[in-house]
C-alpha cells in the first residue's frame, strides 16, 4: 500500500517538478528517499484521521479545490556557515482541497500539503493543513479534527495568534501555519461569538535544516525536543476565546493555557545543536480594532505566565488608506505598528520584537489581475538591525498567481537573533496554479 | 404737484410692486413646481424601491465579465447572499462569497449598509482564514476590478439619495420618468445620477453616472427583467459602460432563490469564517 502510494507520489511529483526552474536535474532516487522521508515525518494519527475523513464522505456533495506551485529561492550572497547551500533553492508545492456537505448541518474539509525541497531535506515536508468534520444546529457549532484559526488584527505580527504552530520552514513571515487537532465549540448570539477549543496534541515548531538558509547559528535538532510537561506532545491545551464588533468597534479577548507555541532554544550537551524546549504557559490576549473612514487603528497585546518572569507585549498602530490615488483605481495604504515585548530575556524565547517599528506600505491597483505591491520595513530601536521585506503579486489569466518576495536584512549583525541571517537576504519568485 | 409726485411716485411704486410681486410669484411658483418636482421625484423612486421589497432574503448566482478597453475579458464568478431589513432607515446586509478566479476562491464580503453612515464591511481571507473589518470609506473604489464601484453595489436604499423628477420619455417599447437623483451619503464618487424608471411595473431601465467634475462617466444599463413569485422583479443582466475609460462589465444573475430561511445570525462577523 505505501509503496503504491509512493510510486503514485512519485510521478505525480517527478512531473511537476520538472517544471521546477532549478538546473540540477533531479534523479528519481532522491525523490524517492525525500519521500519516503517525508512518510516518516508526517504524523500518523493526522494521516489516519485524514483517511477516516475521506472514506466517509464518498455519498456527500463535494467540491474540489486548490493550488499547486513551483517556488525559486535565489540568495546573492555566500552561506555564513560551512554546510549550507549557496545560491538557488527550487521548490514544489501542493495543497488539494476537499469540501463536502452532509445534509444539512453536517459538512467535513480536509486540506494535506505537501512540499518538496531540493536543497534542504528539512524543507520538504508533509501535514494536514485541516481535516475536520464540522456539525452546525442553530447557534452552536462543533468541530472535532485538525484545524487552522487565526486571532488578530495587525499587519507586522500576529501576537496573539496562538491555536497553530507556525510552519516557519515554509516561510519565515510567519504567516504559515500547521494543523492543529482540537474540539471546538462555538456559540453565536447576539452578544457575540464564544469560542473553547481543546487541544489534545502539541505540533513542533519546524525548522530549517543543517543545510538550509535561514536557520540558527546551530542547526536545530527537532527529534529532540523536551517539554515541561510529562505529557509532553499529549497535553491537553485550552483556549477560550469571545469576539465580536459594536459600531466601529471590533474586539477579541482570548485566554490559552497549555504548551508554548515559542519553544526555547537550548544547546544541545554536544554543543553542536540547538534542542527546542516547549514550557508551560497561561496567555491572556486582547485584539481592538476602531474603523473609522480611511483610518484602521489596532493594537493586540497579551499577558503572558509561565516563561520567566509574566510579562506584557503589544503590537500597536494604525494603517491609513488613500483611495483612488493617481486618479485611478489604485489605493495606497501606509502602515505604521510599533511592536513591543517585555519578556524575560533569559528563560524565554528569544523575540526580535522588543522595541521595534514597522513601517509598511500597500499598493494595490485594484486592477482586473489584482496586482498588489508590499513593502515594510521593520527597525529595532535599540540596536539599528531591521529588515526590509518587499512583495508583488498579480493573476496571470484566469488561475495562474506570479509573486515575488524579497527580505533583505539589515545591519544584522547588531542583534544576536539575526546574526545568523546576516548572509541570507533572499529573492524568491513563485508560481501558483489554482483549480 | 404734489398728486403728481404722489401720482409719479405711485406709478413707480406700483412698477416696482408688480416687479417685486412677479419675482416673488415666480419664485414661489417655480419653487412650488421644484417641490413638486422633488415629492415626484422622491415618490416615483418609492414606488420603484417598494416594488422590489419583502422578499425577506434571497441568493443568488452572479458572474461577472470584465472587459477592458482591448477586449480583453477576465471573470469572477461569485454568491451573494441579501438580507432585507425592513425598515428604511436600515440598510440591507449582504454576504459575497467569491469562486472564481481561483486564487480568491472562497474570499468573502460581509456588507451591513446604513443610510447615511458609513457601512460596516468586513472581509474574509481564506489563505490565512482571517477575518479583517475593513475601511467602507472607499465608496467610488472599484469593486474587484470590476466597472462597478462598491456603492453601486450598496447604494440601492431609498433614503441614500435625494431626487427631482425630470421629465418623461420613450426607453424601448416603454414610457420612462426621467429622475436625478443626488447622493447624500459622504464619499460618493457622484454628483448625481440620473434614473430612467418606467412606468409599467416601476424598474429602473438606465443608470447615468456623473463624477465628481459632473461630466458623464458611466452608463448602466438593466436587461432581463424576471419576475418572482409574482412579486419581485430582477435583472438578469445589468449592462456597465465607462464612458472615459472605454472599460465595461457584465453581470449575468442567475437561480434567484427568496425567502430562503437566512437570518440576521448569517450575517455576522463570526459566520465569516463558516461560509463554506
Amino acid at each position: 500500500m505505501k509503496k503504491i502510494l509512493l510510486k503514485v507520489c512519485l510521478n505525480v511529483f517527478a512531473s511537476e517538478y520538472s517544471v521546477s526552474p532549478r538546473k540540477t536535474p533531479v534523479s528519481e532516487a532522491l525523490l524517492f528517499n525525500q519521500i519516503n522521508a517525508l512518510l516518516g515525518k508526517m504524523q500518523y494519527s493526522y494521516f489516519i484521521i485524514c483517511a477516516c475523513l475521506l472514506s466517509v464522505l464518498s455519498h456527500a456533495h463535494a467540491e474540489f479545490s486548490g493550488q499547486v506551485g513551483a517556488e525559486l529561492r535565489a540568495f546573492p550572497r555566500d552561506a555564513q556557515y560551512s554546510d549550507q547551500f549557496n545560491n538557488l533553492q527550487g521548490s514544489i508545492y501542493f495543497e488539494p482541497e476537499w469540501r463536502h456537505y452532509i445534509g444539512e448541518h453536517l459538512q467535513t474539509v480536509v486540506i494535506p500539503y505537501l512540499r518538496l525541497d531540493g536543497r534542504d531535506s528539512e524543507r520538504t515536508h508533509a501535514d494536514l493543513r485541516e481535516g475536520y468534520a464540522l456539525y452546525r444546529v442553530n447557534e452552536w457549532e462543533f468541530l472535532l479534527g485538525v484545524n487552522r484559526e487565526f486571532w488578530g488584527v495587525t499587519e507586522s505580527r500576529h501576537l496573539i495568534n496562538i491555536i497553530n504552530q507556525v510552519d516557519s520552514v515554509d516561510n519565515i513571515d510567519e504567516e504559515d501555519f500547521l494543523g492543529q487537532l482540537m474540539f471546538n465549540a462555538s456559540a453565536q448570539y447576539d452578544i457575540g461569538r464564544f469560542d473553547v477549543y481543546l487541544m489534545p496534541h502539541f505540533r513542533e515548531r519546524t525548522f530549517a535544516g543543517d543545510k538550509g538558509r535561514l536557520r540558527a547559528g546551530l542547526p536545530v535538532d527537532i527529534s529532540a525536543a523536551r517539554y515541561q510537561h510529562d505529557d509532553e506532545q499529549w497535553h491537553n491545551d485550552w483556549a477560550l476565546r469571545y469576539s465580536h464588533y459594536l459600531g466601529d468597534w471590533d474586539v477579541g479577548v482570548s485566554l490559552f493555557t497549555g504548551t508554548s507555541r515559542e519553544p526555547r532554544l537550548i544547546p544541545a550537551e554536544s554543543g553542536r545543536q540547538l534542542i527546542p524546549y516547549y514550557d508551560q504557559i497561561e496567555q491572556l490576549g486582547l485584539e481592538l480594532q476602531y474603523t473609522q473612514d480611511a483610518w484602521l487603528w489596532k493594537f493586540e497585546g497579551l499577558v503572558r505566565a509561565g516563561q520567566g518572569h509574566t510579562f506584557l507585549a503589544s503590537v500597536a498602530g494604525f494603517e491609513y488608506i488613500f483611495y483612488q490615488v493617481f486618479n485611478s483605481g489604485a489605493d495606497i495604504g501606509l502602515l505604521l505598528e510599533h511592536l513591543y515585548d517585555g519578556r524575560d530575556t533569559t528563560q524565554a524565547p528569544v523575540t526580535l520584537f522588543n522595541n521595534d517599528l514597522f513601517v509598511g506600505l500597500r499598493y494595490s491597483l485594484n486592477d482586473m489581475q489584482d496586482t498588489l505591491f508590499l513593502a515594510g520595513i521593520m527597525s529595532d530601536l535599540e540596536n539599528e538591525s531591521g529588515s526590509l521585506r518587499v512583495e508583488a503579486e498579480r493573476r496571470i489569466g484566469n488561475s495562474l498567481k506570479v509573486e515575488i518576495e524579497t527580505q533583505l536584512f539589515i545591519n544584522a549583525s547588531n542583534d544576536a537573533i539575526t546574526t545568523p541571517f546576516k548572509q541570507d537576504n533572499f529573492f524568491t519568485l513563485r508560481l501558483s496554479q489554482y483549480f | 404737484m404734489e398728486s403728481a409726485v404722489v401720482k409719479f411716485g405711485s406709478s413707480k411704486y406700483f412698477i416696482i410692486l408688480c416687479i417685486c410681486i412677479n419675482t416673488v410669484l415666480t419664485l414661489f411658483i417655480s419653487q412650488a413646481l421644484a417641490d413638486e418636482m422633488v415629492d415626484k421625484g422622491y415618490q416615483l423612486s418609492q414606488r420603484s424601491d417598494q416594488s422590489d421589497r419583502g422578499f425577506i432574503s434571497s441568493i443568488s448566482e452572479l458572474k461577472m465579465v470584465l472587459r477592458n478597453a482591448t477586449g480583453a475579458e477576465s471573470t469572477r464568478v461569485l454568491k451573494i447572499s441579501t438580507l432585507e431589513i425592513p425598515d428604511e432607515n436600515f440598510g440591507d446586509k449582504s454576504l459575497v462569497l467569491f469562486s472564481s478566479p481561483r486564487d480568491i476562491n472562497g474570499t468573502a464580503l460581509l456588507s451591513h449598509a446604513k443610510i447615511l453612515d458609513p457601512d460596516d464591511q468586513w472581509l474574509y481571507l481564506p489563505a490565512l482564514k482571517r477575518v479583517k473589518r475593513i475601511s467602507s470609506a472607499n465608496k467610488s473604489g472599484p469593486f474587484v476590478g470590476s466597472e462597478f464601484a462598491f456603492e453601486d453595489f450598496t447604494a440601492n436604499e431609498l433614503n441614500k439619495y435625494t431626487y427631482r423628477w425630470l421629465r418623461t420619455e420613450a426607453c424601448g417599447e416603454m414610457t420612462c420618468d426621467v429622475i436625478e437623483r443626488f447622493p447624500q451619503y459622504e464619499n460618493s464618487g457622484y454628483t448625481r445620477q440620473i434614473a430612467w424608471v418606467d412606468q409599467s411595473v416601476y424598474q429602473i431601465r438606465q443608470l447615468d453616472f456623473y463624477d465628481r467634475k459632473d461630466s458623464l462617466l458611466k452608463t448602466l444599463l438593466f436587461k432581463d427583467y424576471r419576475l418572482y413569485d409574482e412579486a419581485y422583479w430582477r435583472s438578469h443582466h445589468l449592462y456597465m459602460k465607462n464612458h472615459q475609460t472605454e472599460k465595461s462589465t457584465d453581470l449575468l444573475y442567475s437561480d434567484y432563490q427568496f425567502n430562503t430561511g437566512l437570518n440576521e445570525k448569517d450575517f455576522v462577523k463570526g459566520m465569516l469564517k463558516r461560509i463554506r
